[in-house]
């Protein structure tokens, strides 16, 4: 018991740290890095639902990323709907989508589903480069609106983006901590333990299934409908790559799926190296940052298989040993 | 609609671009087969066969036909030392873990082609394969027919090596049947590095042929990585025949889909064509699983 206890003071000295962190900071870089670690984490924690607990490895959220991006701001830019609104839109949406992908796709197993993804999210990439109302091969620029609450536009601080890329973040973090401790999350582990043991304690399979990716579709819309906020344009390129599924898989195994606090850990990783790497070399169009990168995610693969929680695991055990 | 001519014209550079396909797709699918890995660093190997034939013009004047030997030798080694330092590591790890080792190399690769030999599209001046072929108003380019003689004679070797020598067979038994294999005393850490030399010399002899007639740059191998996925899903990972047909397949469906429906989407059609054969037939055309 005493060692849950210390758990919750844990949380809530970090809960009060990164509360007060952009009043301390005022600096522009360190709160974007903060705000980039928060939303790449809440993807990781989002791909962690259906990758991590339920074990089906898809290589194509970008797809629901981008859903979350271009229903937001096509609603704005044509209907004048607000962003909050347009958030809510794409995360359903995206459940929309989940389904129509999940129901054949569950089907298939392995690198038959991952591969299946793969292709999907290129579709939708080709399709989206094609479609002259959605602004095309262009893309879209986010109209300059006053500052305000209910626009989500903040152009002279980035302080609000902060606390709203932190409540993102903590609902997902709540969710996934839900799951964790729920029926669900029992369901999703029987389903990437053992099918066919899932299946013969009378599981819907699919169904559970389709729960795990429409939950992990929302909150992955959501960072999507965020992102276009925040950076005020969005393209094909930028929030359908392949490039972003991949990043978003590798947060979730640096850290350890299947876990709460996995994706968040890989996220506090992988985002600063990416970000430092990013300015000290990327300049010059050599893509230096990108070879250090790439380095990176072969080497962590290749030694640190089960993530940086697997390692804190193994230590408990020889301790206790 | 459209006249016969220009549709037969179509189908005729579906089926050169297919064979193209088919070869790149057919060291994807060995390596599948012989050890349940995908190599997500495929197309950034085959970018470096194209590079190889690039650098020997380009510095010793050596065309692409008379350097594609070379180019194999070079891919095989590359295969071999991707085997040694990177996948022997990740053989029992999680699948999550070795899709990400191998992308992680693919992107490494890339983007160090692009830091040494910069972004730039580079083509090979007046090989020594140039020129069309006019058969009453249809043209076949010399350079692609070549490229599929070599792709088809290419299979025909590869079929023969599998099934018909001694150490084809005993890669076949190591794919069928890892441990039992072992025990029969044939050494499986030689067999997976011979068979991720073969997939890569593959690439090596299918880069010399497509720098006749392609661009070549650092990031030109990742549309064909993405078909030839789609190709060895198709056809059914670790089957040889599946993958020609599937390559074949999707050449086809490309340049038919381009002409008849819409240029942009010729992709999309390729994708749409795999996820229909996927949600049918599970395996794939000719897949053993």
């Amino acid at each position: 018991m005493g060692g849950n206890k210390n758990k919750w003071i844990w949380l809530a000295i970090g809960a009060i740290l990164l509360l007060i962190y952009p009043l301390v900071i005022t600096l522009p870089f360190p709160r974007h890095l903060m705000i980039m670690i928060f939303l790449y984490a809440t993807l990781g924690l989002a791909w962690n639902m259906i990758g991590g607990y339920a074990g089906q490895i898809s290589l194509g959220h970008a797809v629901y990323f981008g859903a979350g991006a271009y229903t937001s701001t096509l609603l704005l830019m044509k209907l004048g709907v607000t962003p909050w609104l347009g958030m809510l839109a794409g995360g359903l949406i995206s459940i929309g989508l989940a389904f129509v992908i999940g129901y054949p796709c569950f089907k298939l197993a392995g690198h038959y589903f991952a591969i299946a993804t793969i292709a999907i999210g290129e579709i939708a990439q080709h399709w989206m480069l094609n479609w002259d109302w959605a602004g095309a091969a262009v893309g879209l620029t986010l109209p300059i609106l006053p500052e305000s609450f209910l626009n989500l536009e903040f152009h002279t601080s980035k302080m609000p983006y902060y606390y709203i890329a932190f409540g993102i973040f903590a609902l997902t973090i709540y969710v996934t901590y839900r799951i964790d401790r729920s029926k669900l999350g029992y369901y999703f582990k029987a389903i990437k333990g053992d099918l066919e043991a899932a299946r013969s304690l009378g599981i819907n399979v699919p169904r559970y299934k389709f729960y795990a990716l429409a939950l992990s579709a929302f909150f992955t819309s959501l960072c999507g409908s965020f992102y276009a906020q925040y950076i005020l344009f969005i393209d094909p390129d930028s929030v359908f790559p392949l490039m972003l599924s991949i990043v978003v898989c590798l947060i979730a195994t640096l850290g350890g799926v299947g876990t709460v606090w996995g994706p968040v850990i890989g996220a506090y990783i992988l985002i600063p190296i990416s970000e430092f790497t990013r300015i000290q070399f990327g300049g010059g169009g050599k893509g230096t940052d990108l070879i250090i990168y790439g380095f990176l995610i072969m080497v962590i693969s290749i030694y640190q298989p089960f993530g940086v929680i697997g390692i804190a695991k193994r230590f408990k055990k020889k301790e206790s040993e | 609609m459209y006249s016969s001519e220009i549709i037969l014209q179509t189908i005729i550079s579906g089926l050169l671009m297919g064979c193209i396909y088919a070869l790149v797709a057919v060291g994807l699918c060995l390596i599948w087969g012989l050890m349940e890995i995908v190599n997500f660093a495929h197309g950034e190997m085959l970018m470096l066969g194209m590079f190889t034939s690039f650098w020997m013009f380009t510095l010793y004047h050596i065309d692409p036909m008379l350097s594609l030997p070379l180019c194999l030798v070079v891919l095989f080694l590359i295969g071999v030392a991707t085997y040694f330092i990177v996948i022997k590591k990740i053989l029992k790890a999680p699948f999550l873990a070795q899709i990400l080792a191998t992308f992680g190399l693919g992107i490494f690769l890339r983007y160090l082609a692009q830091f040494m030999w910069t972004p730039d599209y580079r083509m090979i001046k007046n090989p020594a394969l140039a020129g069309r072929i006019d058969l009453g108003g249809i043209f076949i380019g010399i350079p692609e027919l070549t490229a599929s003689v070599i792709t088809v004679l290419s299979f025909i070797l590869l079929y023969w090596f599998i099934n018909k020598t001694e150490i084809g067979t005993a890669l076949l038994a190591t794919s069928e049947d890892r441990e039992g294999a072992s025990l029969m005393g044939i050494n499986t850490d030689k067999m997976f590095a011979l068979g991720w030399g073969i997939g890569a010399a593959c690439l090596g002899v299918a880069g010399a042929l497509m720098s006749n007639f392609y661009y070549i740059f650092p990031e030109v191998g990742f549309p064909f990585a993405l078909i030839a996925y789609v190709a060895v899903a198709l056809g059914g990972f670790g089957s040889i025949p599946g993958s020609f047909v599937a390559g074949i397949i999707i050449g086809l469906v490309e340049f038919l889909g381009g002409l008849l429906i819409a240029p942009a989407f010729k992709y999309t059609f390729v994708f749409i064509i795999y996820l229909l054969v996927v949600f049918i037939r599970p395996q794939g055309l000719w897949g053993r699983y």
